[in-house]
Protein backbone atom coordinates (compact mmCIF):
# COMPACT_ATOMS: atom_id res chain seq x y z
CA UNK A 1 0.00 0.00 0.00
CA UNK A 2 2.85 2.40 1.13
CA UNK A 3 4.28 2.32 -2.68
CA UNK A 4 1.24 2.92 -4.20
CA UNK A 5 0.31 6.29 -2.01
CA UNK A 6 3.85 7.27 -2.64
CA UNK A 7 3.20 6.64 -6.65
CA UNK A 8 -0.22 8.72 -6.29
CA UNK A 9 1.65 11.35 -4.74
CA UNK A 10 4.58 11.45 -6.84
CA UNK A 11 2.46 11.50 -9.92
CA UNK A 12 -0.28 13.87 -7.99
CA UNK A 13 -1.35 16.61 -10.49
CA UNK A 14 -2.69 13.23 -12.93
CA UNK A 15 -4.02 11.42 -10.23
CA UNK A 16 -5.98 14.79 -9.62
CA UNK A 17 -7.51 14.38 -12.84
CA UNK A 18 -8.82 10.95 -12.79
CA UNK A 19 -10.30 11.99 -9.20
CA UNK A 20 -11.62 14.81 -10.71
CA UNK A 21 -13.02 13.01 -13.69
CA UNK A 22 -14.80 10.70 -11.75
CA UNK A 23 -16.41 13.42 -9.67
CA UNK A 24 -17.72 14.85 -12.64
CA UNK A 25 -18.90 12.10 -14.33
CA UNK A 26 -20.52 11.12 -11.35
CA UNK A 27 -22.42 14.50 -10.71
CA UNK A 28 -23.70 14.72 -14.50
CA UNK A 29 -25.46 11.09 -13.79
CA UNK A 30 -26.89 12.61 -10.44
CA UNK A 31 -28.11 16.13 -12.80
CA UNK A 32 -29.26 13.37 -15.05
CA UNK A 33 -31.25 11.19 -12.96
CA UNK A 34 -32.42 12.33 -10.01
CA UNK A 35 -33.00 16.40 -10.85
CA UNK A 36 -33.84 15.48 -14.71
CA UNK A 37 -31.19 17.50 -15.57
CA UNK A 38 -32.65 20.46 -14.12
CA UNK A 39 -29.69 21.25 -11.77
CA UNK A 40 -26.33 21.27 -14.17
CA UNK A 41 -24.28 18.96 -13.55
CA UNK A 42 -21.54 21.69 -13.43
CA UNK A 43 -23.16 23.09 -10.09
CA UNK A 44 -23.78 19.35 -8.32
CA UNK A 45 -19.68 18.32 -8.78
CA UNK A 46 -18.63 21.61 -7.48
CA UNK A 47 -21.01 20.46 -4.57
CA UNK A 48 -19.67 17.33 -4.43
CA UNK A 49 -16.26 18.75 -3.74
CA UNK A 50 -17.46 20.94 -1.03
CA UNK A 51 -18.83 17.58 0.55
CA UNK A 52 -15.52 15.56 -0.17
CA UNK A 53 -13.62 18.36 1.49
CA UNK A 54 -15.85 18.41 4.67
CA UNK A 55 -15.50 14.79 4.86
CA UNK A 56 -11.87 14.85 4.38
CA UNK A 57 -11.28 17.94 7.25
CA UNK A 58 -13.28 15.89 9.71
CA UNK A 59 -10.96 12.53 8.91
CA UNK A 60 -7.87 14.19 8.86
CA UNK A 61 -8.19 17.53 10.68
CA UNK A 62 -6.42 19.43 8.20
CA UNK A 63 -7.01 22.27 6.51
CA UNK A 64 -6.46 21.30 2.95
CA UNK A 65 -9.97 19.57 2.32
CA UNK A 66 -8.78 16.02 0.25
CA UNK A 67 -5.39 17.33 -0.44
CA UNK A 68 -4.95 16.43 3.32
CA UNK A 69 -5.45 12.63 2.23
CA UNK A 70 -2.30 10.64 1.60
CA UNK A 71 -2.20 10.04 -2.21
CA UNK A 72 -4.69 12.99 -3.08
CA UNK A 73 -1.78 16.02 -2.87
CA UNK A 74 -2.28 16.54 -6.42
CA UNK A 75 -5.23 18.27 -5.71
CA UNK A 76 -3.22 21.29 -4.21
CA UNK A 77 -2.03 22.04 -7.48
CA UNK A 78 -4.77 21.07 -9.81
CA UNK A 79 -7.36 23.53 -7.42
CA UNK A 80 -4.43 25.76 -6.43
CA UNK A 81 -4.71 29.29 -7.47
CA UNK A 82 -2.26 29.12 -10.30
CA UNK A 83 -4.71 26.81 -12.57
CA UNK A 84 -7.71 28.12 -11.23
CA UNK A 85 -6.81 31.69 -12.48
CA UNK A 86 -5.09 30.82 -16.14
CA UNK A 87 -8.65 28.59 -16.67
CA UNK A 88 -10.32 31.72 -15.43
CA UNK A 89 -8.54 34.18 -17.77
CA UNK A 90 -8.75 31.86 -20.98
CA UNK A 91 -12.65 32.04 -20.86
CA UNK A 92 -12.43 35.62 -21.51
CA UNK A 93 -11.45 34.87 -25.29
CA UNK A 94 -14.16 34.86 -27.79
CA UNK A 95 -15.99 37.75 -25.90
CA UNK A 96 -16.01 40.59 -27.80
CA UNK A 97 -16.69 44.33 -26.98
CA UNK A 98 -18.51 45.09 -30.10
CA UNK A 99 -21.04 42.71 -28.97
CA UNK A 100 -21.48 44.61 -25.79
CA UNK A 101 -21.92 47.44 -27.80
CA UNK A 102 -24.57 46.20 -29.21
CA UNK A 103 -27.12 46.10 -25.88
CA UNK A 104 -25.59 49.54 -25.45
CA UNK A 105 -25.66 51.63 -22.25
CA UNK A 106 -28.00 49.59 -20.53
CA UNK A 107 -26.38 46.18 -20.50
CA UNK A 108 -23.23 47.91 -19.38
CA UNK A 109 -25.51 49.50 -16.84
CA UNK A 110 -26.47 46.01 -15.58
CA UNK A 111 -23.28 44.68 -15.31
CA UNK A 112 -22.00 47.12 -12.90
CA UNK A 113 -25.11 47.03 -11.03
CA UNK A 114 -24.87 43.40 -11.38
CA UNK A 115 -21.73 42.78 -9.48
CA UNK A 116 -21.95 45.94 -7.33
CA UNK A 117 -25.57 44.96 -5.50
CA UNK A 118 -24.93 41.14 -5.39
CA UNK A 119 -21.32 42.57 -3.63
CA UNK A 120 -23.01 45.02 -1.21
CA UNK A 121 -25.93 42.75 -0.45
CA UNK A 122 -23.00 39.93 0.51
CA UNK A 123 -21.23 42.44 2.58
CA UNK A 124 -24.16 43.73 4.41
CA UNK A 125 -25.52 39.50 5.18
CA UNK A 126 -22.07 38.75 6.69
CA UNK A 127 -21.62 41.93 8.84
CA UNK A 128 -24.89 41.24 10.32
CA UNK A 129 -23.84 38.03 11.05
CA UNK A 130 -20.55 38.88 12.71
CA UNK A 131 -17.84 38.60 10.49
CA UNK A 132 -15.92 42.65 10.76
CA UNK A 133 -12.54 42.39 8.90
CA UNK A 134 -12.31 43.98 5.50
CA UNK A 135 -10.66 41.21 3.33
CA UNK A 136 -13.32 38.68 5.37
CA UNK A 137 -16.30 40.93 4.25
CA UNK A 138 -15.12 41.44 0.47
CA UNK A 139 -14.25 37.86 -0.08
CA UNK A 140 -17.84 37.27 0.89
CA UNK A 141 -19.49 40.14 -1.29
CA UNK A 142 -16.93 38.44 -4.18
CA UNK A 143 -18.59 35.33 -3.13
CA UNK A 144 -22.52 36.57 -3.88
CA UNK A 145 -21.03 37.46 -7.18
CA UNK A 146 -19.76 33.84 -8.55
CA UNK A 147 -18.05 31.06 -6.46
CA UNK A 148 -15.33 32.19 -9.19
CA UNK A 149 -15.30 35.97 -8.39
CA UNK A 150 -15.30 35.06 -4.61
CA UNK A 151 -11.98 32.53 -3.96
CA UNK A 152 -10.36 34.48 -6.78
CA UNK A 153 -10.95 37.83 -4.70
CA UNK A 154 -9.97 36.06 -1.75
CA UNK A 155 -6.80 34.89 -2.76
CA UNK A 156 -5.72 38.01 -3.70
CA UNK A 157 -6.83 39.32 -0.70
CA UNK A 158 -5.13 36.54 1.46
CA UNK A 159 -8.52 36.03 2.88
CA UNK A 160 -8.59 32.00 5.22
CA UNK A 161 -9.96 28.84 3.43
CA UNK A 162 -13.13 28.41 4.81
CA UNK A 163 -14.15 32.40 4.22
CA UNK A 164 -13.30 31.11 1.35
CA UNK A 165 -14.81 28.43 0.97
CA UNK A 166 -18.10 29.99 2.48
CA UNK A 167 -17.59 32.55 -0.80
CA UNK A 168 -17.85 29.58 -2.78
CA UNK A 169 -20.46 27.72 -1.14
CA UNK A 170 -22.62 30.74 -1.89
CA UNK A 171 -21.81 31.07 -5.66
CA UNK A 172 -23.10 27.85 -6.26
CA UNK A 173 -26.57 27.99 -4.21
CA UNK A 174 -27.08 31.74 -6.29
CA UNK A 175 -25.79 29.22 -9.91
CA UNK A 176 -28.41 26.57 -8.49
CA UNK A 177 -30.93 29.26 -7.67
CA UNK A 178 -30.69 31.09 -11.08
CA UNK A 179 -31.08 27.76 -12.67
CA UNK A 180 -33.89 26.91 -11.70
CA UNK A 181 -35.74 30.36 -11.05
CA UNK A 182 -35.18 31.65 -13.95
CA UNK A 183 -38.30 30.00 -16.05
CA UNK A 184 -40.30 30.10 -13.19
CA UNK A 185 -39.64 34.22 -13.18
CA UNK A 186 -39.42 34.67 -16.48
CA UNK A 187 -43.05 35.59 -17.33
CA UNK A 188 -43.12 38.41 -14.54
CA UNK A 189 -39.76 40.00 -15.39
CA UNK A 190 -40.24 40.24 -19.16
CA UNK A 191 -37.38 37.78 -20.45
CA UNK A 192 -38.31 36.91 -23.70
CA UNK A 193 -36.39 39.42 -25.77
CA UNK A 194 -32.37 38.95 -26.77
CA UNK A 195 -32.32 42.63 -25.07
CA UNK A 196 -33.82 41.74 -22.05
CA UNK A 197 -31.59 38.29 -21.80
CA UNK A 198 -28.54 40.27 -22.20
CA UNK A 199 -29.46 42.63 -19.09
CA UNK A 200 -30.67 39.40 -16.83
CA UNK A 201 -26.85 37.85 -18.28
CA UNK A 202 -25.49 41.28 -16.60
CA UNK A 203 -27.97 41.36 -13.53
CA UNK A 204 -26.79 37.72 -12.22
CA UNK A 205 -23.34 36.61 -13.66
CA UNK A 206 -23.15 33.19 -13.02
CA UNK A 207 -22.72 31.72 -16.29
CA UNK A 208 -23.48 28.28 -15.83
CA UNK A 209 -26.66 29.59 -14.31
CA UNK A 210 -27.70 31.57 -16.25
CA UNK A 211 -27.19 29.62 -19.29
CA UNK A 212 -29.06 26.58 -17.72
CA UNK A 213 -32.02 28.83 -16.57
CA UNK A 214 -32.05 30.99 -20.23
CA UNK A 215 -31.99 27.05 -21.92
CA UNK A 216 -34.93 25.86 -20.02
CA UNK A 217 -36.91 29.32 -20.51
CA UNK A 218 -36.04 29.84 -23.90
CA UNK A 219 -33.03 28.33 -25.93
CA UNK A 220 -33.01 31.04 -28.28
CA UNK A 221 -31.68 33.54 -25.39
CA UNK A 222 -28.67 31.33 -23.92
CA UNK A 223 -26.19 33.11 -26.21
CA UNK A 224 -27.48 36.88 -25.49
CA UNK A 225 -27.35 35.87 -21.32
CA UNK A 226 -24.45 33.67 -21.81
CA UNK A 227 -22.26 36.80 -23.12
CA UNK A 228 -22.93 39.16 -20.75
CA UNK A 229 -22.43 36.87 -17.75
CA UNK A 230 -19.00 36.20 -19.01
CA UNK A 231 -18.43 39.78 -18.57
CA UNK A 232 -19.77 39.75 -15.41
CA UNK A 233 -16.92 37.09 -13.90
CA UNK A 234 -14.46 39.62 -15.47
CA UNK A 235 -15.37 42.55 -14.14
CA UNK A 236 -16.17 41.06 -11.09
CA UNK A 237 -12.30 39.93 -11.04
CA UNK A 238 -11.55 43.14 -11.73
CA UNK A 239 -13.67 45.33 -9.03
CA UNK A 240 -13.76 43.08 -5.93
CA UNK A 241 -10.47 42.96 -5.14
CA UNK A 242 -9.29 46.51 -6.30
CA UNK A 243 -12.19 49.48 -6.00
CA UNK A 244 -14.77 47.28 -4.06
CA UNK A 245 -12.27 46.16 -1.85
CA UNK A 246 -11.01 49.93 -0.75
CA UNK A 247 -14.40 50.86 -0.48
CA UNK A 248 -14.98 47.95 1.94
CA UNK A 249 -11.45 49.80 3.62
CA UNK A 250 -13.08 53.03 3.77
CA UNK A 251 -16.07 52.83 5.39
CA UNK A 252 -14.62 50.27 8.10
CA UNK A 253 -12.57 52.67 9.04
CA UNK B 1 0.09 27.41 -33.36
CA UNK B 2 -1.48 25.24 -30.64
CA UNK B 3 1.69 26.23 -28.36
CA UNK B 4 1.24 29.99 -29.66
CA UNK B 5 -2.57 30.13 -28.24
CA UNK B 6 -0.92 29.04 -24.80
CA UNK B 7 1.61 31.49 -24.72
CA UNK B 8 -0.48 34.12 -25.49
CA UNK B 9 -3.21 33.10 -22.69
CA UNK B 10 0.26 32.85 -20.53
CA UNK B 11 1.72 36.41 -21.91
CA UNK B 12 -1.95 37.99 -20.65
CA UNK B 13 -2.04 35.99 -17.46
CA UNK B 14 1.79 37.01 -16.49
CA UNK B 15 1.53 41.19 -17.60
CA UNK B 16 -1.95 41.26 -15.66
CA UNK B 17 -1.05 39.44 -12.59
CA UNK B 18 2.31 41.07 -11.95
CA UNK B 19 0.28 44.21 -13.10
CA UNK B 20 -2.04 43.49 -9.78
CA UNK B 21 0.62 42.43 -7.66
CA UNK B 22 2.06 45.91 -8.40
CA UNK B 23 -0.36 47.86 -8.09
CA UNK B 24 -0.64 46.29 -4.42
CA UNK B 25 2.73 47.22 -3.60
CA UNK B 26 1.78 51.06 -4.75
CA UNK B 27 -1.41 51.71 -2.30
CA UNK B 28 1.01 49.76 0.49
CA UNK B 29 -1.70 46.53 0.93
CA UNK B 30 -0.77 43.23 0.57
CA UNK B 31 -2.91 42.14 -2.07
CA UNK B 32 -2.82 41.18 -5.49
CA UNK B 33 -5.46 44.17 -6.96
CA UNK B 34 -7.46 42.94 -9.85
CA UNK B 35 -4.63 40.74 -11.39
CA UNK B 36 -7.29 38.55 -12.88
CA UNK B 37 -9.14 40.90 -14.29
CA UNK B 38 -6.84 42.99 -16.03
CA UNK B 39 -5.13 39.31 -17.53
CA UNK B 40 -8.55 38.67 -19.11
CA UNK B 41 -8.96 42.72 -20.60
CA UNK B 42 -5.30 41.91 -21.84
CA UNK B 43 -6.63 38.50 -23.63
CA UNK B 44 -9.84 40.46 -25.07
CA UNK B 45 -7.82 43.01 -26.42
CA UNK B 46 -4.60 41.05 -27.61
CA UNK B 47 -7.16 38.53 -29.60
CA UNK B 48 -9.48 41.59 -30.98
CA UNK B 49 -6.38 43.10 -32.19
CA UNK B 50 -4.83 40.18 -33.80
CA UNK B 51 -7.96 39.30 -35.14
CA UNK B 52 -8.25 42.50 -37.18
CA UNK B 53 -4.39 42.01 -38.69
CA UNK B 54 -5.62 38.70 -39.75
CA UNK B 55 -2.89 36.99 -37.48
CA UNK B 56 -5.21 35.10 -34.67
CA UNK B 57 -5.04 31.52 -36.31
CA UNK B 58 -7.55 29.04 -35.35
CA UNK B 59 -5.40 26.78 -34.17
CA UNK B 60 -4.44 29.07 -31.69
CA UNK B 61 -7.72 29.22 -30.43
CA UNK B 62 -7.96 25.87 -29.72
CA UNK B 63 -5.09 26.17 -27.08
CA UNK B 64 -6.88 28.82 -25.35
CA UNK B 65 -9.99 27.02 -25.61
CA UNK B 66 -8.65 23.87 -24.05
CA UNK B 67 -8.21 25.59 -20.90
CA UNK B 68 -11.52 27.28 -21.18
CA UNK B 69 -13.28 24.05 -21.01
CA UNK B 70 -10.68 23.26 -17.99
CA UNK B 71 -12.28 25.77 -16.07
CA UNK B 72 -15.03 23.86 -14.41
CA UNK B 73 -13.12 20.77 -13.82
CA UNK B 74 -10.54 22.99 -11.84
CA UNK B 75 -13.04 24.85 -9.77
CA UNK B 76 -14.28 21.27 -9.00
CA UNK B 77 -10.29 20.71 -7.41
CA UNK B 78 -10.59 23.81 -6.07
CA UNK B 79 -13.57 23.27 -3.88
CA UNK B 80 -11.88 20.03 -2.96
CA UNK B 81 -9.65 21.61 -0.80
CA UNK B 82 -11.12 24.11 0.97
CA UNK B 83 -11.30 24.37 4.84
CA UNK B 84 -15.10 22.97 4.66
CA UNK B 85 -15.10 21.84 7.79
CA UNK B 86 -14.84 24.81 10.08
CA UNK B 87 -16.16 26.89 7.33
CA UNK B 88 -19.78 24.52 7.51
CA UNK B 89 -20.54 26.11 11.00
CA UNK B 90 -21.13 29.26 9.00
CA UNK B 91 -23.51 27.38 6.41
CA UNK B 92 -26.61 29.65 7.06
CA UNK B 93 -24.32 32.64 5.47
CA UNK B 94 -23.57 30.79 2.83
CA UNK B 95 -27.03 29.87 1.95
CA UNK B 96 -28.31 33.77 2.65
CA UNK B 97 -25.14 35.36 0.75
CA UNK B 98 -26.32 32.83 -2.15
CA UNK B 99 -30.21 33.49 -2.00
CA UNK B 100 -31.05 37.56 -1.19
CA UNK B 101 -28.51 38.93 -3.76
CA UNK B 102 -30.01 37.17 -6.60
CA UNK B 103 -33.36 38.43 -5.03
CA UNK B 104 -31.90 42.09 -4.93
CA UNK B 105 -30.65 42.16 -8.59
CA UNK B 106 -34.09 40.61 -9.89
CA UNK B 107 -35.73 43.07 -8.43
CA UNK B 108 -33.79 45.80 -10.40
CA UNK B 109 -35.00 43.69 -14.19
CA UNK B 110 -38.24 45.23 -14.75
CA UNK B 111 -36.73 48.72 -14.41
CA UNK B 112 -33.62 47.74 -16.32
CA UNK B 113 -36.00 46.65 -19.28
CA UNK B 114 -37.63 49.71 -19.48
CA UNK B 115 -34.83 51.82 -20.09
CA UNK B 116 -33.94 49.58 -22.74
CA UNK B 117 -33.77 50.19 -26.62
CA UNK B 118 -36.48 48.46 -27.81
CA UNK B 119 -35.18 46.52 -30.95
Amino acid sequence: MEYIITFLDKNGLVFAFLVTGLIMYFSEGISKTLTRGKIPGSAISIFMGLVLAYFAGLETLGKKGIADIPGFSGFDLLGGPMFRDFAIVSTAMGASFAIIKKTGLIGVLSLFLGVIISFAAGVIIAYAMGITDAESLTTIGAGACTFVVGPVTGTALGASSDIIAISIAAGVVKSILVTIGTPLIAPYIGLKTPQSAMIFGGLMGTTSGTAAGLAATDPKLVPYGAMTATFYTGLGCLMCPSVLYFAMRIILN
Amino acid sequence: MLLRGVALLAACFVSGQILGETLGRLLGIQANVGGVGFAMLFLILSQNELEKRGLFHLEMGEGVNFWSKMYIPIIVAMSSVQNVRVAFSNGLLALLVGIIPVIACLALMPFLSKLAPKD
